[in-house]
């Protein structure tokens, strides 16, 4: 325990020191979930060594791998910031991946049919944006729903997510196996036509696939963090999250701040689609986005819910699944192992008391609220 | 008993079963339709019954469980996985091997629910996070393990899936099955009927015993049970894995009852459509599978309205969409959750961890 007189004395050493403090239990967590991992990779009869040898090329290994996992890492950031802000406002949204989808199909459909069907065109400079926005707009419209069932009825926003995932689900099915199918006659896949170059992100780099949504995705983190302690509004939603009977009673409208959260929790995930569209596929397709709201909640729990640890809990993921296509290539586990040491990760992140038992880490933060029972 | 809440259950059901009848009755006799919608409903709420048991357990004991999916996803799975390895490896009869299959699912669900146990009641991890560790982890080693022992080269069933078993068989009721037409509803396949006994062995259980007096007591006030001698962890604890066992029972219906083959994530929400069913029917066994009922009547007119589809009215076009169809337990399920027929009270300790 450092004493006061010392924090202030040195501010950099203290932050430091606060850094490492925060990134301790999260890197053990994750040293511990490797270990397990290797031995289940043992088990499958490869070699552990290797196989993370492979894993680290594949993700950092070369300027080709390093973009690859910033491609990767672009959607997990979004997401995981989505999920996090909803954690902080005291709700659990289990429901980025249906808002994802209908980012995606929502700016897919702005990128092709505006020029395409409506016969709209129109520069880059407005195509993009408007593509990007109106896919956010819709993740956030679909988040309100559970928002509002949340605040005004009561319906508990973990089931309502989880069910809206699956309504978003059967209908982006429908959308794109019928009113939205790319109508080239060679195609059988359920998939949007490609959009028009006008509502294409550009790339960063001639050569890779790294394009400005990465640069996006880093600096909405940074907004997220300015709105969440800087503004009125990020004081709010912490102050609901933490206590929303305190909330109510400083005056603070909780009602609309639990739909306020939500909306934004789900614009954050329609930016994911939206960026995975314009800046990557240049397409929708069915599928794609599958997983990706529950690797949302791993991202955001072992950020601790703050945008700079989503941010770096992300790129951890995307170099996971980045680099996993080496290690098969050179162990032939298969790449699903990743979800393994990924929920085990999640675990040893959620229940940190494990960690803290197995490396004698005494206990100094409070716990924080994340979610609440039925009743609350 | 709360009967508006069954009557409106009542109602839901009578409006699906309606609406089939109403389509089908130019081909197939009212009769013959509303049987056979009654034969697939018992049928197909088996796992949202059994799912919804394993979530009264829990709560009742205090300890909040969104993890049934996963269980009943990883019960599916190893349960499959240990009926195949009898039959193929170990050279048993399709029968034990099945037994088997459902006994290493049971084991599946307990063991997954012990961990759940170990991370809400021993490491009081918030339990809706612990809930998703949990369904995540059964995803990442069902889909692991589903390819590296069926689809890799040089594992043990040699790069393709071996032949399953087959699915449990038909047991019929002697005299009611032997009725005509209407007989088709009592002959069903043996979880359906263990979920149905277990409905009223739970309702015995919980409201008629000294162990479901202190179940309930762990789950309203834990600290006035602890005070009279009620051993709260050790209640939570065994509560929560008998709730995880029926779960994982629940997840032998997948691939063991239903049809013969693991596919990842076949579950597909129905370990939260349960846990619906669940607060639906207020936290209590006959209420939860009222309410299973529904959800499997929603699925029977989605299977029924793909028999019936050229039969669809043109005013009623959006039926053969079955995507749109699809929508109808989700859809219901958020509906209920609204209150509107009346508030769900949880058990007063659900969620709290229990410190001493």
């Amino acid at each position: 325990m450092q004493s006061s007189e010392e924090r202030f004395s040195n501010p950099i050493l203290g932050l430091l020191r606060a850094a490492a403090n925060a990134l301790l239990v999260p890197l053990l967590a994750v040293l511990t979930a490797m270990i397990i991992g290797g031995i289940v990779i043992a088990l499958a009869k490869g070699d552990p060594f290797y196989a993370y040898v492979g894993l680290f090329q594949g993700a950092f290994g070369s300027p080709k791998a390093l973009s690859e996992t910033a491609v990767w890492a672009t959607p997990y950031i979004f997401a995981g910031l989505a999920v996090a802000l909803a954690f902080k406002g005291g709700l659990f949204n289990i429901g980025a991946e249906g808002q994802l989808a209908f980012g995606a199909v929502m700016a897919a459909w702005i990128g092709y049919a505006l020029p395409g069907v409506l016969g709209i065109d129109l520069p880059a400079i407005i195509h993009i944006p408007l593509a990007v926005g109106l896919g956010a707009l819709t993740g956030a419209l679909w988040a309100a729903i559970p928002g509002f069932l949340k605040a005004y009825t009561g319906g508990h926003e973990v089931i309502n997510t989880i069910m809206m995932n699956y309504i978003a689900l059967n209908l982006t099915s429908f959308l794109l196996n019928a009113p939205m199918k790319d109508p080239n006659p060679d195609n059988v896949i359920a998939r949007t036509p490609l959009i028009a170059e006008s509502a294409r992100m550009p790339i960063i780099f001639e050569g890779f696939r790294l394009h400005w949504g990465f640069l996006l995705a880093l600096g909405v983190a940074f907004l997220i963090w300015l709105l969440l302690w800087k503004t009125t509004m990020g004081y709010e939603i912490r102050t609901v999250g933490a206590n929303p009977d305190a909330a109510k009673y400083a005056g603070i409208n909780v009602k609309r701040t639990i739909v306020l959260t939500m909306a934004l929790s789900g614009l954050l995930a329609g930016l994911a689609g939206a960026i995975e569209v314009t800046g990557l596929n240049y397409r929708h397709e069915l599928g794609f986005s599958i997983g990706y709201g529950f690797d949302a909640i791993a991202i955001a729990l072992l950020g601790k819910t703050h945008p700079a640890g989503v941010v770096l809990a992300a790129i951890l993921f995307a170099a996971m699944r980045n680099g996993a296509t080496r290690m098969q290539f050179l162990t032939q586990i298969p790449v699903d192992v990743i979800s393994v040491i990924q929920a085990l990760i999640l675990l040893f992140v959620a229940a940190d008391a494990i960690i803290r038992y197995i490396y004698r880490i005494r206990a100094r933060e409070e716990r924080v609220v994340l979610t609440r029972g039925w009743g609350g | 008993m709360d009967w508006r809440r069954f009557g409106f259950i009542a109602l839901i059901i009578a409006i699906l079963f309606s609406v089939v009848v109403l389509i089908g009755k130019a081909q197939i006799s009212p009769l013959i339709i509303i049987t056979s919608m009654m034969a697939t409903t018992i049928a197909v709420a088996t796992p949202l019954t059994l799912g919804a048991l394993s979530g009264l357990y829990c709560e009742r004991a205090g300890v909040v469980n969104i993890g049934i999916e996963g269980m009943m996803l990883a019960a599916a799975f190893f349960g499959w996985l240990a009926a195949i390895y009898m039959n193929t490896i170990f050279l048993f009869a399709p029968m034990p091997s099945l037994i088997v299959g459902v006994i290493a699912a049971i084991l599946t669900g307990g063991l997954f629910a012990l961990l759940h146990a170990a991370l809400s009641v021993t490491f009081k991890v918030d339990q809706i996070i612990g809930g998703t560790v949990i369904n995540i982890l059964a995803v990442g080693i069902t889909g692991f393990l589903n390819r590296q022992l069926f689809f890799e080269k040089g594992s043990i069933f040699g790069g393709n899936v071996p032949h399953a078993p087959g699915v449990l068989p038909r047991i019929d009721i002697p005299i009611l099955a032997d009725i005509p037409v209407i007989g088709r509803i009592f002959d069903q396949q043996p979880i359906t009927w263990a979920a149905i006994l277990l409905v009223f062995v739970t309702h015995i259980v919980l409201f008629y015993t000294r162990w479901g007096l202190r179940t309930r007591a762990v789950g309203e006030h834990p600290r006035a049970a602890d005070t009279v001698g009620i051993n709260v962890f050790y209640m939570r604890y065994a509560n929560v894995i008998i709730g995880g066992m029926m779960a994982g029972l629940g997840g032998a219906y997948f691939t063991l009852e239903s049809v013969p083959s693991f596919e990842p994530l076949m579950t597909n929400g129905r370990g939260f459509i349960a846990l619906a069913a669940m607060i639906f029917g207020n936290w209590t066994p006959f209420g939860a599978w009222a309410a299973a009922l529904v959800f499997g009547a929603a699925q029977a007119l989605q299977i029924n309205m793909q028999f019936f589809r050229e039969a669809i009215p043109p005013q009623l076009a959006i039926l053969q969409i079955s995507y749109v169809v699809g929508l109808t337990p989700y859809i219901l399920t958020m509906l209920i959750l609204t209150g509107i027929i009346g508030k769900n009270i949880p058990p007063a300790a659900d969620g709290q961890p229990y410190e001493k």
